[in-house]
């Protein structure tokens, strides 16, 4: 038998565990993913917070309350060792209520026995001190110096790149269409491009994993869909925060969360909204949906910028499991099949803490590989023009001069920067955009899309009609312009 | 670093940047430098492959490309420093005789310290977001700016069966553009109960085309995952608002946005201007001076224009007052009168006047009217107007003595 491990899914979950497997010496990383990138799923449209862990109830989610502070902690390490950049700027819970205030020492008591450090009440006045936006009828709020913001699509990168170095293989637009079990064993998976051997299948499918399970033969989950909106503000619009606000929790959500974005956007979202356990495609937006964002986002501050300060709005899907937990095993029945499932929130948080449970699971499920003596920690993030102070970007520009022509005027992106995302994997434009911003400014793509796609034609060797924005079927065109009346074949 | 000094800095190289590099330098101001991000000069003129520019004031009926080939030839005979593909990171106000620009191009990052500098950086699209279309992100939703340029400078075909949602005159121009490459241009979909265009473009975009105008609707949201397989359009109420039974589902595979532009300003304001919120750019006085001294303000950055002119000539009032600027070592101090927006009017450029010179204004109506009045109460000043619409700028010209005479100037339209 081939001593393979097969990951499902190239989200953030599934390369953090293909990161730490791919450390074990002779044993073989493929992670199969059927988008045309690494991070389209859950893992690309979320809040990019990582949660500190006073919020998951140990009894009811032990998995989360668990895996969520551990993760915390591993996610300083991993953010260094990968180049993600990070704002550890801590959050804060604002009560506006007795009952908040309730809720609030509730969520003290949960974050101690978790293992939190550091969270502190504060009264109405401090919060004001530390936050001056926040709204004048805070009474307190709980502080957590440990949370933190990142890119959620920069970080799954990051992973990817890191995975690759380590000598995993990433297969994209690689749609799993059955799991092969024999003798109570699997054996691989059917592909959308064929039969992929493997002593194990790790299932990191999001919002898919109940569907791999079942091709597997389990079937005592689900997941379904549950929808956040967001909306995205010009990043000259503010007052911004300084730290995460949130409000006092439900039961169901975290709630509408007021937040300053690593790229300094002012970022409000989400809502929750459950769909039917089939919709695990549908991220549209709606208008009541982003009314209510809106709405219960006021709350938190005096004042929100301007509607007309609102760049961007999308939404996501949280992959919410039956149970509530995070769904985290190696299985006796069929041997070999893992899980790491329902990674809804802190599922970003806990990714590196997932990772490293799903290894010691599976040692003690009789994987026996020892550590590489050669194993790089370490990630170079791609240069950031904007970033560089002006003699460097100077020296940068005169060795190479694509580095001094900027293409994304709004972000400030050079072609340097777009040519270096597509030697490290970019195919497409949101590939592009995900990995070097151009595209996520004020004018969304409409100065830039073209330039971008023009580049990509050329270190691709195709006609630049036909680059996509997000994979085989979102081509940025039809043909050449006289393709209609000239008859000629063009794209279905 | 290299430091370079100028007399006159101008950021953009369209037709209103091209004009007034070209007539400072006539005026003969010595180190002009011109930069612009694209690769090319003209700003958008060169993806304006139709005709319909040039004819107010060359007195011929031109395309985009002959009017852009026209300026840059007359800058190019002049003594003026072009940089192209120059992105203009940051600018900065130093003294009341030097501004600062930090300029990155593939040849070199420089910056400049200029005594005047002529900002001329143009608009952008609104995009879907701005209009608050909701629903899904696929590909095939692109500005009516973009679909030019992908037609007509990068010769792509951009869909099949189109929507255009707004009918300013971009939307128009392209929804006959797409007609012409064997789009069906299935409808254009404008908010308002009349067309944002200018009617010369109603008529020869769409009623010679056949192509329907859906007046007070609006597009809600897109559909499709990859790709753009259908909109949701409704008819809106007086108050704007969709009214949800009259929701249907116009199948296509591509949706324009012309749903209005927005002056660049984010490096003026980042320099300390001060912005108008009417019209989105900066608020001028009649030498077209910012709140910065020295930095002037010309085309789409100024205010959203719908004739080339119009941002040609402000880019020549920019650079004579630039001029003056230089000569004189900046402008005598005087009692400015800030023009006060009256009824039916939705903004009116420069905002500030002294007297200085006979000025031109700028004003934009705030809807549809026949023979309406143009009123300056405090002048006893009352112009008959036969047709206005919003698409189209009304001018007036005041005299530098009556201005002068005015304790304060309210402009309205009645």
């Amino acid at each position: 038998m081939l001593d393979r491990v097969v990951v499902v899914g190239a989200g953030v979950v599934g390369l953090s565990i293909a990161r730490v497997l791919s450390a074990l010496e002779g044993l073989e990383v493929v992670v199969v993913e059927k988008e045309a990138d690494v991070g389209w799923g859950a893992s690309k449209a979320n809040t990019g917070i990582i949660h500190s862990g006073y919020d998951d109830d140990p009894v009811k989610y032990p998995n989360r309350a668990r895996l969520a502070v551990k993760g915390n902690r591993l996610w300083t390490t991993w953010a260094e060792q990968l180049s993600i950049p990070v704002d550890w700027c801590g959050s804060l819970v604002l009560a506006r209520s007795s009952e908040d205030r309730r809720v609030l020492r509730e969520l003290l008591a949960r974050g101690i026995r978790n293992g939190v450090p550091a969270l502190r009440i504060l009264d109405g006045e401090e919060v004001r001190a530390l936050e001056p936006m926040v709204s004048e009828d805070v009474v307190e709020a709980l502080w957590s110096p440990t949370a933190g913001v990142l890119s959620p699509y920069e970080a799954t990168v990051a992973l990817a790149e890191n995975c690759v170095e380590n000598g995993v293989k990433i297969l994209t637009e690689t749609l799993v269409k059955g799991v092969r079990v024999k003798d109570g064993s699997v054996e691989g998976v059917e592909t959308s491009r064929g039969f992929i051997g493997a002593r194990w299948v790790v299932n990191a499918a999001g919002l898919y994993a109940d569907e791999i399970a079942r091709m597997a033969g389990v079937s005592d989950y689900t997941i379904t869909p549950r929808r956040g909106e967001y909306l995205v503000f010009d990043k000259d619009a503010g007052p911004k925060p300084s730290r995460i606000l949130f409000p006092t929790p439900t039961p169901v959500s975290k709630g509408v969360v007021v937040e300053t974005t690593v790229a300094g956007n002012l970022m409000i979202g989400p809502n929750a909204v459950d769909l039917p356990r089939d919709a695990k495609e549908e991220t549209y937006t709606t208008k009541e949906g982003l009314a209510y964002v809106w709405r219960e986002a006021s709350k938190l501050v005096k004042k929100l910028p301007g509607k007309r300060e609102v760049i961007r709005v999308f939404s996501g899907l949280r992959p919410q499991p039956s149970g509530g937990d995070f769904i985290v095993r190696v299985l006796e029945e069929p041997e070999g099949f893992v899980e790491a499932a329902g990674m809804r929130s802190p599922g970003l948080a806990a990714a590196p803490a997932v990772a490293l449970e799903i290894l010691r699971l599976m040692r003690l499920n009789g994987l026996d590989h020892g550590f590489k003596k050669r194993w790089k920690a370490e990630r170079r993030a791609g240069l950031r023009i904007m970033g560089l102070g002006w003699d460097m970007l100077e020296k940068t520009v005169s060795r190479n001069p694509s580095y001094g022509r900027v293409v994304c005027w709004c972000e400030g992106v050079t072609e340097g920067e777009v040519v270096d995302a597509i030697r490290r994997g970019a195919k497409t434009i949101d590939g592009v955009k995900f990995r070097t911003r151009a595209g996520m400014g004020r004018c969304q793509g409409a100065f830039c899309r073209l330039r971008i796609a023009a580049i990509l034609a050329r270190e691709l060797g195709k006609p630049i009609w036909s680059i996509t924005v997000k994979g085989t079927g979102s081509e940025l065109g039809v043909g050449d312009v006289k393709s209609l009346l000239e008859g000629e074949d063009v794209a279905d | 670093m290299p430091t370079r000094r100028v007399d006159l800095l101008v950021v953009g190289g369209g037709p209103a940047g091209l004009a007034a590099a070209a007539r400072a330098s006539e005026l003969g101001v010595r180190r002009v430098v011109l930069v612009d991000e694209r690769r090319w000069l003209g700003g958008i003129l060169p993806q304006c492959i139709h005709p319909g520019f040039g004819l107010h004031r060359y007195g011929r009926d031109m395309t985009g490309c002959e009017l852009a080939e026209k300026l840059i030839d007359r800058v190019s005979s002049l003594d003026v420093d072009v940089y192209t593909e120059a992105h203009t990171v940051r600018m900065g106000y130093e003294s009341y005789l030097s501004k600062t620009a930090e300029v990155l191009t593939p040849r070199g990052a420089f910056r400049f310290r200029a005594k005047t500098v002529v900002y001329a950086a143009g608009a952008r699209e609104r995009t879907c977001f701005e209009a608050g279309i909701v629903g899904s992100r696929p590909a095939g939703v692109y500005t009516a700016g973009e679909v030019q340029e992908m037609m007509d400078v990068w010769g792509i075909l951009p869909g099949r069966e189109a929507v255009v949602a707004g009918s300013g005159d971009v939307g128009l121009i392209v929804a006959r553009r797409l007609t012409l490459e064997g789009v069906k241009v299935k409808a254009v979909v404008e908010l308002m109960p009349y067309p944002g265009g200018l009617l010369r473009n109603v008529v020869q975009c769409l009623e010679d085309y056949q192509i329907p105008l859906l007046l007070s609707h609006v597009v809600l949201a897109v559909e499709g995952s990859k790709r753009v397989e259908s909109v949701l359009v409704a008819e809106v109420d007086e108050n704007l608002r969709a009214r949800e039974e009259t929701v249907k589902r116009i199948p296509c595979d591509l949706l324009v946005i012309a749903v209005g532009l927005i002056p660049r300003v984010e490096l003026l304001a980042g320099a300390g201007a001060m912005i108008d919120p009417k019209t989105g750019g900066p608020v001028v006085n009649e030498f077209l001076e910012t709140s910065l001294p020295g930095v002037f303000a010309a085309g789409n950055a100024l205010v959203i224009n719908d004739l080339v002119e119009h941002a040609m000539e402000q880019g020549e009032l920019a650079a004579e007052s630039a001029y003056r600027f230089i000569e004189d070592g900046g402008f005598r101090s005087a009692s400015w009168k800030r023009v006060r927006v009256g009824d039916g009017l939705r903004f009116v450029v420069p905002q500030l006047l002294a007297g200085f010179r006979d000025v031109k204004l700028y004003l934009r109506a705030s809807s549809p009217s026949e023979n309406a009045r143009l009123l300056i109460p405090e002048l006893g000043k009352s112009v008959r107007l036969r047709s206005v619409r919003p698409a189209e700028m009304i001018t007036l010209t005041l005299k530098a003595e009556d201005v002068l005479k005015a304790e304060r100037l309210t402009v309205k339209l009645v």
